[in-house]
């Protein structure tokens, strides 16, 4: 198999691929990682007429704390990286939990932390992560920046508010309250293969043990990753119980996703596994916010 | 589009000099420019783990990589490793497990293994497992495949890598 012909450039730094992506405008593109592009190309799905290939570009793979909390992972961070830190597992064990969903060692070892969530695939795991864990993003163009909401990111599959002489620098993980806990739950045909079904889970207790916020993230059931307003709205303010986890997890599964039938599953499958991982996502979530003093 | 662009790669310890165009994949570049057909090509979209080589010390899909991208970089192949009088001890473990029968997977297996015995040179049959879940094998159903990873790393570790 053979891409179709393109130009390429490799700029250096951040202000030259600025520059390049500015001049290039509808037939630039951003090559991250590569892991899911280089395929679309070998099979000539994806065709751009010339790639921005940002591997060159050494200050956009960092891990920082910023001073106000949270983490800071720079655009081009390998997912290798990021499945192996400690500080990740700290702070944001989601993200660390989801990783060995994505792909095999040797995609995680090339694929980046900010061109899955760019890339936006409804089946990714990255971009329901950052859903869940309300990330923020740093989107440069030349001579200007601004900061976009997760929740405001997603246009459709493979779609988002990115214009094509943007980039994303930067993805920012706020800290977690107190008392929180997350979980990860996914299936699968195989290890390693496309996600039938996934959900995320954040859940905060108060000092109650009330439920001080939540967000359930549901993927590969839509266009992009979903927020079920269910769980927020039926569990808030609410004592956690798993009779409550069963009501939200069929008002979801029934009202809140658009599954569709694919080689992968069918959306009968799909809204099943997702009644039931919501059920043991938030059981598990639940669990983990009270191992920390809840 | 289709002007080639020069690049100086460095392949199990020889640098290469030469002019690729862009889109050449590094599979195709090892297998076809350098003439290196140890890498083997499979599914060509990171599904079947056939094509894995290591570049700077990691495992990767070459089919995955553009030769461009490795302008100024390390990889090793399945090449490198030993020759059929003295084979390196992962490839001689493979043979005395039979590890292999059409053999087609078994590149690909080797450069998934070797950086893993670095990082784990006492792994368990569970880790064993875990890190060639990415290398389709359609022949031997990997239970000698793991026992050939256990055997190699008892006898690398004696060695030091």
């Amino acid at each position: 198999m053979k891409p179709a012909a393109f130009d390429y450039y490799a700029p250096a730094s951040v202000e030259e691929a600025l520059d390049q992506l500015a001049e290039l405008g509808y037939n630039g593109k951003v090559l991250a990682g590569g892991q899911s592009l280089i395929p679309a190309m070998n099979f000539r799905m994806a065709r751009p007429a010339a790639l921005v290939d940002l591997n060159n570009i050494k200050d956009l793979g960092y891990i920082k704390e910023p001073g106000e909390g949270g983490l800071a992972i720079g655009t081009m961070t390998r997912d290798s990286v990021v499945e192996h830190s400690k500080v990740v597992m700290d702070k944001a064990p989601l993200v660390v939990e989801a990783m060995p969903f994505i792909g095999h060692s040797q995609i995680r070892n090339r694929g980046t932390f900010g061109g899955a969530i760019a890339h936006a695939d409804p089946a990714g795991q990255l971009p329901g992560i950052a859903l869940a864990m309300r990330a923020r993003l740093h989107i440069l163009k030349k001579g200007s920046d601004r900061w976009e909401s997760i929740d405001d990111f997603f246009l459709g599959p493979f779609m988002t508010v990115i214009e094509p002489d943007e980039m994303l620098a930067e993805v920012v993980l706020p800290p977690l309250p107190e008392k929180t806990g997350t979980s990860y739950k996914q299936v699968s045909r195989q290890h390693g293969s496309t996600t039938q079904a996934a959900i995320a889970s954040v859940v905060s207790l108060d000092d109650k043990g009330k439920v001080a916020s939540l967000r359930v993230v549901m993927m590969s059931v839509g266009a992009t990753p979903l927020v079920s307003s269910a769980a927020e709205e039926m569990l808030v303010g609410q004592e956690p119980s798993e009779a409550a986890f069963r009501e939200i997890a069929t008002k979801a599964s029934e009202t809140e996703i658009d599954p569709s039938t694919d080689m992968h599953a069918t959306a009968e499958y799909r809204r099943h596994a997702t009644h039931e991982l919501i059920i043991q996502s938030l059981t598990c979530a639940l669990e983990r916010a009270k191992g920390k003093g809840g | 589009m289709n002007t080639p662009i020069n690049i100086k790669v460095k392949v199990n310890g020889k640098e290469y000099k030469r002019a690729v165009e862009p889109r050449l994949l590094l599979s195709d570049f090892l297998r076809h420019d350098l003439e290196l057909t140890g890498t083997h090509v499979g599914c060509e979209h990171g599904m079947c783990g056939a094509c894995t080589v290591i570049m700077d010390g990691v495992s990767v899909r070459s089919c995955l990589i553009f030769a461009v991208q490795a302008d100024g970089h390390e990889i090793e192949t399945a090449d490198g490793l030993g020759t059929e009088d003295a084979l390196h001890p992962l490839q001689q473990a493979f043979m005395e497990e039979h590890a292999l029968q059409c053999g087609f997977c078994t590149p690909g297996f080797l450069m998934t293994i070797i950086p893993f015995l670095r990082e784990n040179p006492n792994p368990t049959d569970e880790e064993i497992r875990t890190a060639i879940d990415g290398n389709l094998c359609r022949c031997t159903g990997y239970e000698n495949i793991v026992k050939a990873v256990k055997k190699a790393s008892v006898k690398m570790a004696g060695k030091a890598k």
